[in-house]
């Protein structure tokens, strides 16, 4: 009998229920807010603090001397805009003309890889990371040697006539590959490859491989399967692959710097040296909002005009 | 309907494929004739997709050709083939509309007013109000139909469908396979069809060719197949066999008596598909729904000349129109019953003594050297 009276009495349900139920759940509505709370601090300490910092330098006047002043001086974003848009321009063209190259080269091998290559799979996946186990800075300066005057890469271009064609487009000068606007293109496109390889394999390995015998089945030739299917169902990786590498690309400047000459300078050259050579604060702050806003722009009309809104 | 035109003639001869060490298809001959429905029934891995796919031009035969009509198709690729295909899953351009998703094959083809047959095609299948849907946005059973319709539309001399019905719950599988039974007979088009359900093929096919590892084991009208199974697989895969080892007793006219377990039984001689040679093997067949079931005090009233087994009732279920029995005799450890539901007997319950009886005309013989259970876990899967 000791058992039962020492048994805990039947706990009184409303009275029980209401406090037991309610904390969890409200603990657990909260749980999400608790859970984002330190990649928002991240955000808020490492991004929206220094562009706050950054907006405000931009609109400062003063010397290093006398020290800066937030004086309200939008003037310096015009001044910055008309004595650097040659930079800008060339920044388009080059993170263009490399993001165009990535894309070429790009998406054969990302095809390649989600489709023909069966059990090297894997292994062509990691060749095409593997540049990134080594600092991109060692393999910037190799081209330096690929490309080096009287080399063989420039020996080879020469005899087969394809320095005259790039001559006479005016990617290169003379003789020389280093120092040109194709060095520096050339090292963006090389730099930024496997950002414009992985998001296309992503999205063409997705692609289910009846879509392409339907496309058969109903009198599409391989390659009007490719326009018709292939590509468009693509997009989405198109897409994202182009915006990997124009973004970075176009505020570039270590390709700039260690491939280029004073004539190849991007925006990202300049902005480097009027923070850390020229010191000139509020211009550099400008810049970057400026590159910052044109890159918005751009890729805001970009994904308008691919109309990927709904595959993506 | 009828036509001599054989153009949508399927002339498959000495048609394999090989994977590796591994074989789907053994050399297999085969001719669907101008505008029949023809099922490929058999289990998964049994080799009908990869047939279909040979017969598409999505899979290269390793050896034998392949003729559509009069024409060679063997090594043509799909796109120059005068087939097309509903796919499993149904293989839908998901960037199309649904229009555009039909309209396909007609502008491969360099069709420029393709409006007025989409139209026409969309209407056929009850989709005209969805034209400009996503196929995402549809139900299951509205992609079918896209599927369908966008390959009839283009007129193929044979329509191949691979397990067209396979993502549809059992309702609409049903509805579907009336209509894709009444669109065929409208159109008149050679429709090969693929499936694993042999009420499917049944219902739907004029001609089922039973597959199994790789080989056809049995042609026919279903329902030649179904009371001429010529195999244990095929007795076993549609619908449910008995069959009973005997032994070849003596033959009287055209009929052969056997031996098996004490009693003797009664088999046509035309439908027994074994050579029976007195003192040899023979497995004796019968369908569920053939034979009658008497309580056995009552064993005087079953007429002469019928066969008969004796057991006892181990286990019954009733299903509503019928009752299956598994009656546990000496010659068969589970044989089954079905019994239609019109005069139950109430002495019939498990533990009951029976006599099995059968119109010895509903027997069949088939080769004793074959696996008496093949096709069975296969029609239970």
């Amino acid at each position: 009998m000791s058992t039962l009276t020492e048994a805990p009495p039947p706990l009184d349900p409303t009275v029980t229920k209401t406090p037991e139920n309610k904390p969890p759940r409200k603990r657990g509505r909260l749980t999400p807010y608790w859970l984002l709370l330190p990649g928002i601090l991240w955000l808020l300490v490492f991004f929206a603090l220094p562009m706050l910092y950054q907006a405000s330098t931009s609109v400062q006047t003063g010397s290093l001397e006398d020290g800066y002043k937030v004086t309200w001086h939008l003037a310096t974003y015009w001044d910055a805009l008309s004595e650097y848009w040659p930079q800008f321009v060339r920044s388009v063209l080059y993170a263009g003309s490399a993001t165009i190259l990535c894309l070429l080269l790009g998406y054969p091998l990302a095809y390649l890889i989600a489709f023909r290559a069966g059990r090297w799979r894997n292994l062509i996946m990691i060749l095409v990371i593997a540049p990134f186990f080594t600092s991109f800075l060692i393999r910037t300066l190799a081209w330096k040697t690929i490309l080096a005057d009287g080399g063989p890469v420039v020996g080879a271009l020469n005899s087969l006539h394809v320095l005259d064609v790039t001559s006479w487009l005016g990617m290169t000068s003379g003789d020389r590959v280093l120092a040109t606007p194709l060095a520096v293109v050339c090292g963006l496109t090389y730099n930024f490859l496997p950002f414009m390889i992985l998001p296309l394999y992503t999205s063409l390995e997705r692609i289910d491989g009846r879509l392409h015998e339907a496309a058969g089945d109903l009198y599409a030739k391989p390659f009007t399967t490719f326009r018709k299917v292939t590509f468009p169902l693509s997009m989405p990786g198109v897409v994202s692959g182009t915006l990997l590498t124009f973004i970075p690309a176009s505020g570039d400047y270590v390709n700039a710097e260690l491939l280029g000459s004073t004539d190849t300078r991007m925006i990202g050259n300049v902005i480097q040296t009027q923070f850390l050579r020229v010191l000139d604060y509020p211009t550099a702050a400008a810049l970057s909002f400026i590159l910052m806003a044109a890159i918005l722009l751009m890729v805001t009309l970009y994904i308008r005009r691919s109309g990927t809104e709904d595959l993506v | 309907m009828m036509t001599t035109d054989n153009s949508g003639d399927v002339r498959l001869s000495g048609i394999s494929k090989t994977y590796g060490s591994f074989t789907a298809v053994h050399p297999l001959d085969l001719t669907v004739p101008q505008g029949s429905f023809f099922a490929l029934l058999g289990a998964s891995g049994c080799g009908k997709t990869t047939t279909l796919r040979m017969i598409a031009g999505l899979e290269d035969p390793t050896s034998g050709t392949v003729f559509l009509g009069d024409q060679e198709v063997t090594h043509l690729p799909p796109y120059k083939r005068p087939v097309n295909t509903v796919f499993q899953s149904y293989a839908l351009f998901p960037h199309l509309d649904i229009f555009e998703n039909v309209a396909f094959g007609l502008r491969r083809r360099g069709i420029k007013s393709v409006k007025k047959q989409v139209e026409e095609m969309l209407d056929l299948v009850q989709l005209g109000e969805q034209a400009r849907k996503k196929p995402h946005q549809l139900s299951g059973g509205q992609q079918q139909r896209v599927a369908v319709a966008r390959a009839l539309i283009n007129h193929p001399k044979v329509l191949l469908l691979d397990e067209p019905l396979g993502a549809l719950d059992l309702k609409l599988r049903r509805q579907m396979q009336l209509e894709l039974k009444r669109i065929q007979t409208e159109v008149g088009i050679t429709f090969v069809h693929v499936t694993h359900d042999q009420e499917e093929a049944m219902t739907m096919a004029d001609t089922v060719a039973v597959m199994n590892a790789g080989r056809v084991e049995q042609l026919g009208a279903p329902t030649d197949l179904y009371e001429n199974p010529q195999t244990t697989f095929v007795a076993n895969f549609l619908g449910t066999s008995n069959l009973i080892e005997a032994e070849v007793d003596s033959r009287s006219g055209d009929e052969i008596v056997l031996k098996a377990g004490g009693g003797k039984l009664t088999l046509p001689e035309a439908r027994c598909s074994a050579p029976a040679t007195t003192g040899g093997k023979v497995l004796v067949g019968v369908r569920p729904e053939k034979i009658s079931l008497t309580h056995a005090e009552d064993a005087g009233e079953i007429p002469a000349g019928r066969n008969r087994i004796t057991g006892r009732i181990a286990d019954s279920s009733f299903i509503g129109v019928s009752t299956q029995y598994v009656i546990d005799s000496p010659v068969c450890p589970e044989f089954e019953v079905y019994a239609q539901n019109i005069d139950r007997d109430s002495r019939l319950v498990p533990g009951a003594e029976v006599v099995l009886h059968w119109n010895p005309a509903h027997t069949f013989g088939l080769d004793a050297a074959q696996d008496i259970d093949a096709g069975v876990e296969e029609e239970a899967a």
